[in-house]
């Protein structure tokens, strides 16, 4: 059995999945990998079947030894990554040695690196999903130094290619698409109207859970308090006061401020690779 | 009156993958819900009641935002059966940090308060703020009292407490600002059951004083 033994963890490096379904009702959201698109690539990348286990670094800087010869990938926001003496770009398969260590550094854009070695991780997989909810507290506790991970079975097919073009992550505004609703209608034509026209800024407040945006104020023209109802991932959640979030894949299953409008799937994983500064323009639309 | 004319819903758009159905009050949110879950609709991956509304989410590899809000507009809530609900009976201790809080609070003595929390049966409306929390609606309205000014950092399992119209039993150790009068040794969350958690929205709650 194929092991990963971790020597170094940056800021933080979590086992991630497909996440947990059909629990919303019981107070237990989906979490799973916040950048979708670049964990289900990172499996594709080493013929893995889709839902493996991956491990998600933020902001870079993991280092793991490998003790037999493995595939991998590495996905997500750009980082150098040395295996043994060896350098090796993103988005395309490489061998790691018995004996390698692998390297990951810090990336040059985004926020949020994949790792996927053939056959994906096993973790402690709890209702369903190992991946670490941060809110929930549920899953695969975060990695550290000198955890030892299995390497699991969940291989298929090899792919077609090795190596996939992926649209490089920029450090310019992001444009992201917004369709209106639930509750727009709570907030003036002023706020929708800078909703569309002004820009908003990632803060350092800003996890799995969902990124606080500074910005213009967006006023209701509702008064009074929202009964808590679902939340969507990609909710842009507008609490009375204070400043909008959009909620990531650890976002909480219910909340009792108004959502103006829902990012799609597409636009959160761009959203989660957005570091604290980017700016961020919204393209609200009714459905 | 009738089921359908009382209870057509309006359907908000949230995103391309899921509707909210606004309702009028969380028992015919449950009507919903379980009309939702009877009919099977393909594609549908959660159903997830709010205090009055029912958030229904698509899984997008399998159908698309239009067939969901065919499918649900054709529905109808189901029809409401007494003596169909799930009952769970929760002994509690009353001897809570904010018990005499509370009684400042409502003006009432400390066994009124008791007799109040269990006098009514109550309702899980909804779930959120932690795994298996519970939002529990329908209890006496003389027990209406703000959170605490300050929130715990530390609220141990089991601890029966109040805010608002609500109440609930924290599921799992957890940070909490609910005013506590009590305790129960229930377990309501172990997540290697299946399903999970106890107290489910649309189930019936009764707490039972057992402080002596």
């Amino acid at each position: 059995m194929t092991r990963l033994t971790v020597e170094s963890v940056g800021i933080q490096a979590l086992l991630e999945d497909h996440g947990r379904s059909g629990l919303a009702h019981l107070g237990v959201g989906r979490s799973g990998a916040a950048d979708r698109a670049s964990y289900d690539l990172a499996n594709r990348l080493v013929g893995n079947r889709p839902g493996a286990a991956c491990i998600e670094v933020t902001l870079g800087r993991l280092a793991f030894t490998v003790d037999a010869t493995v595939s991998m990938a590495v996905t997500g926001a750009p980082v150098a990554i040395r295996c043994g003496n060896r350098a090796h770009a993103v988005n395309a398969s490489f061998p790691a040695r018995a004996g390698d260590t692998v390297t990951l550094g810090t990336p040059a854009a985004g926020l949020r690196t994949y790792v996927a070695v053939r056959g994906g991780i096993a973790g402690q997989e709890v209702l369903g999903s190992v991946s670490w909810d941060t809110m929930a507290q549920l899953g695969t506790p975060p990695l550290r130094a000198g955890d030892v991970l299995q390497v699991s079975h969940a291989k298929t097919d090899w792919p077609a290619t090795d190596v996939a073009p992926v649209a490089a992550i920029g450090s310019g505004p992001l444009d992201l698409p917004l369709l209106l609703g639930p509750r727009d209608d709570w907030f003036t034509d002023e706020a929708l109207d800078r909703l569309a026209n002004r820009e908003f800024t990632v803060t350092s407040d800003a996890n799995r859970v969902g990124i606080r945006l500074d910005g213009p104020d967006l006023p209701r023209c509702h008064s009074g308090e929202l009964a808590s109802e679902g939340v969507v991932l990609g909710a842009l959640q507008v609490p009375t006061r204070g400043r909008p979030t959009l909620f990531l894949a650890d976002r909480p299953v219910t909340g009792g401020y108004p959502v103006i409008g829902v990012v799609p799937l597409s636009g959160v994983n761009r959203a989660a690779q957005a570091v604290p500064g980017t700016r961020i323009r919204f393209r609200p639309r009714r459905r | 009156m009738t089921a359908s004319s009382a209870c057509a819903p309006v359907l908000r758009p949230c995103g391309d993958t899921a509707w909210l159905l606004d309702l009028d009050d969380n028992r015919v949110v449950h009507r919903w819900a379980t009309a939702v879950r009877k009919a099977g609709l393909n594609g549908v991956s959660e159903v997830v009641p709010g205090l009055s509304t029912l958030l229904v989410t698509l899984d997008p590899d399998v159908t698309d935002s239009a067939t969901l809000h065919a499918a649900l507009t054709a529905l109808e809530p189901w029809p409401e059966m007494a003596g169909e609900d799930e009952r769970h009976v929760i002994d509690v201790r009353y001897d809570g940090e904010d018990l005499h809080a509370v009684a400042d609070l409502t003006g009432l003595a400390v066994d009124e308060v008791v007799a109040a929390h269990t006098g009514t049966p109550w309702r899980v409306a909804f779930c959120g703020f932690a795994p298996g929390f519970s939002y529990l609606v329908g209890g006496d309205p003389r027990l209406r009292v703000p959170r605490r000014d300050e929130s715990r950092v530390r609220v141990p399992a089991g601890a029966v407490a109040i805010a608002g119209e609500f109440s609930s039993v924290y599921p799992r150790v957890s940070p909490g600002g609910w005013q506590l009068l009590g305790h129960t040794d229930a377990v309501l969350w172990n997540p290697a059951a299946d399903p999970p958690s106890v107290l489910r929205p649309g189930a019936v709650v009764e707490f039972r004083d057992v402080t002596r």
